[in-house]
């Protein structure tokens, strides 16, 4: 039972991931209709903004979930006003072909300067907290013992997708936001500056990347490959998903990640594919995705 | 939704005459080849990536359908051979036949689950099929693993042809190629191929004119596939191995890049292209990771100012169909 209920918090674990990234991707796809391919690599480099904070200044894990989403963040604004703001209203297979040049391009340089090989990350030792020292060592739930990074991953990204969600959903800048998606000429005509807000979308997306990558790096080693294989389950994630909702792609990353830890603990070989698998089942059944909209 | 090749020209009878005479003066050039001390090993391997282009070229220029998984008929097909060849002992002849056979089963069953879908979405089903097909052959005993399937014997042709003697090899590398771009050209030229292109440019019209199109996708996808596989069955015998490499899904990103560097959409861009980045591959192989920079650049340069490719802009220029 101990070694069920740790799959399961691996599968939680990944889920969160999966959840953030393909959160981005649904935010990007939605503003921009671009399947953001350089998400894997923009993860990654999340994940070396925190080990560059704190290796060449000293900043540490708390500063750097703040700091490495801004700083990726401004990094694809970039991207967005040099590059693919040149694409609007071509096919929307460009933008997939350009981003993953880009990708191509960042792993490249990566791998150039750092091989292939991981650098460690260390699980933040403070502050202080009731005999807690930081968010290291773990606790006895009884039934099996929880890491409390572990745990601290699963419950921050929850918190962060929700927040999103609201954002998006429930506010007024969310409305204006869907509203944009809808009808950017219409959204225009009140006055509202659209292609600043699909820039500032980008951001958003690719700010989520890079907390993802942030949160990883204690876990997973940073790695310039570390997005590369990952962005392909997560955009199996989306196909299942069905790029609708916001939530869908919440649940559906959290699901998949659960499903995936199960299937590591009852049928380790098919651990690789069952997301691929399922991905295959839901669409001879429903070819839009769980929550999809048409394409 | 703008098109996504430059074919405005219609085909005329000049245009094909114009295309007879290209392919007429790349069979003599590539025939050349033995005699001119190029290192035959590198246009062989060209070769087999040029079909494979075409055939990826097939489904997108002509069907307006981005698949982001064609390396999963490469490798299946080359795993196929190079079993059939290795453990099973059979002629090249029959070993080509099983890869083939088994590039066309899998085009039947993944096209049959991808094509439900257009765009975007079409390329990320074919995109995460072929990594499931990936993790698969990982852990399949047959393929071996990260060593892949080695030392495969290359036997003899019909029992004629020795493909051990490169010469051989290359001529029958050659005329595969050939043939299959042939195959290629006179389907884009045929009735099917112009509803094909009808679908590309306008889906809804072709299928409120009768066209039931799903049926001229998948039989666009599975025709790729299998040319694709057919390819992949060539290349084991010039690399004498299939290996992982052949299924991941960075190889389907540089057929797609191949495609685009050469001119999506016209016939002798994917050739062209393929040329180019293998012999960037051959060339640049002492950068190391800078090679795959450069990939990315020409990728984001393809796409932001050069989206005709080599072969669409010179056609572009001349206002030819090429």
């Amino acid at each position: 039972m101990q070694a069920l209920y740790a799959q399961l918090l691996v599968g939680l674990i990944n889920g969160s991931f999966y959840a953030l990234l393909s959160l981005g991707l649904a935010v990007i796809f939605g503003m921009l209709n671009i399947i953001n391919f350089a998400h894997g690599a923009l993860y990654m480099m999340g994940a070396f903004c925190a080990y560059f904070l704190l290796h060449l200044t000293g900043i540490g894990y708390w500063w750097a979930l703040i700091i490495a989403p801004i700083a990726v963040g401004i990094f694809g604004m970039i991207l967005e006003r040099t590059m693919l703001q040149w694409l609007a209203g071509l096919d929307h297979l460009y933008g997939l072909l350009l981003t993953f040049g880009i990708a191509l391009i960042v792993q490249g340089v990566f791998q150039n300067y750092f091989g292939s090989s991981g650098l460690p990350y260390a699980i933040p030792d403070y502050p202080e907290v009731g005999g807690f020292r930081g968010l290291q060592g773990g606790m006895n739930l009884g039934f099996m013992f929880l890491p409390i990074y572990r745990g601290w991953v699963v419950v921050f990204s929850l918190v962060v997708c929700l927040a999103t969600w609201f954002l998006i959903e429930k506010t007024r800048l969310g409305a204006y936001l869907r509203a944009a998606t809808e009808n950017p000429t219409l959204v225009r005509a009140f006055g509202i500056n659209v292609p600043r807000m699909i820039t500032l979308t980008y951001g958003l997306g690719v700010g989520l990347a890079a907390l993802a990558g942030v949160l990883s790096a204690p876990i997973n080693q940073v790695r310039p490959l570390m997005g590369a294989d990952l962005i392909i389950v997560v955009f199996a994630v989306v196909v299942i998903g069905g790029m609708g909702s916001i939530m869908g792609s919440i649940i559906t990353g959290f699901a998949l990640g659960v499903i995936e830890g199960l299937t590591k603990y009852f049928y380790p070989e098919a651990s690789n594919t069952v997301v691929f698998v399922l991905m295959v089942l839901v669409l001879l059944v429903k070819p839009t995705g769980l929550t999809g909209r048409t394409a | 939704m703008s098109a996504l090749t430059d074919d405005t020209l219609p085909v005329t009878p000049r245009a094909m005459r114009d295309e007879m005479i290209m392919f007429a003066a790349m069979a003599v050039l590539l025939g050349l080849v033995p005699m001119s001390g190029i290192y035959p090993f590198f246009v062989m391997q060209a070769l087999c990536f040029a079909l494979l282009a075409c055939a990826f070229n097939l489904l997108i220029g002509y069907g307006g359908l981005l698949s982001f998984g064609h390396a999963m008929f490469l490798g299946t097909a080359g795993y196929c051979s190079a079993h059939a060849l290795k453990v099973w002992g059979f002629t090249p002849e029959l070993g080509i036949l099983v890869g083939v056979a088994g590039a066309a089963a899998l085009s039947v069953v993944t096209g049959f689950i991808s094509i439900r879908r257009q765009g975007i979405y079409f390329a990320m089903i074919t995109l995460a099929l072929s990594q499931l097909l990936y993790f698969i052959y990982l852990q399949a005993p047959f393929t071996h693993g990260e060593d892949g399937i080695q030392g495969i014997p290359q036997g003899r042709l019909f029992g004629i042809f020795d493909l051990s003697k490169p010469t051989v090899l290359y001529y029958v590398v050659l005329a595969g190629f050939l043939g299959g771009f042939l195959l290629i050209y006179r389907t884009i030229n045929s009735p099917f191929g112009e509803v094909l292109k009808s679908i590309r440019e306008n889906e809804q019209r072709a299928i409120s004119l009768g066209y039931k199109t799903d049926q001229y996708k998948l039989l666009a996808f599975i025709l790729s596939g299998t040319i694709a596989g057919f390819a992949g069955s060539l290349k084991v015998f010039v690399a004498q191995n299939a290996s992982l490499t052949d299924v991941h899904w960075t190889m389907s990103g540089e057929i797609v890049l191949m495609t685009l560097v050469g001119g999506l959409g016209t016939v002798f861009g994917p050739v062209v292209g393929a040329f180019v980045i293998i012999a960037m591959q051959q060339y640049l192989a002492g950068f190391g990771q800078w090679v795959t920079v450069i990939q990315g650049v020409i990728f984001v340069a393809c796409v932001l100012t050069f989206r005709r490719g080599i072969i669409g802009e010179i056609a572009h220029y001349f206002r030819r169909s090429l």
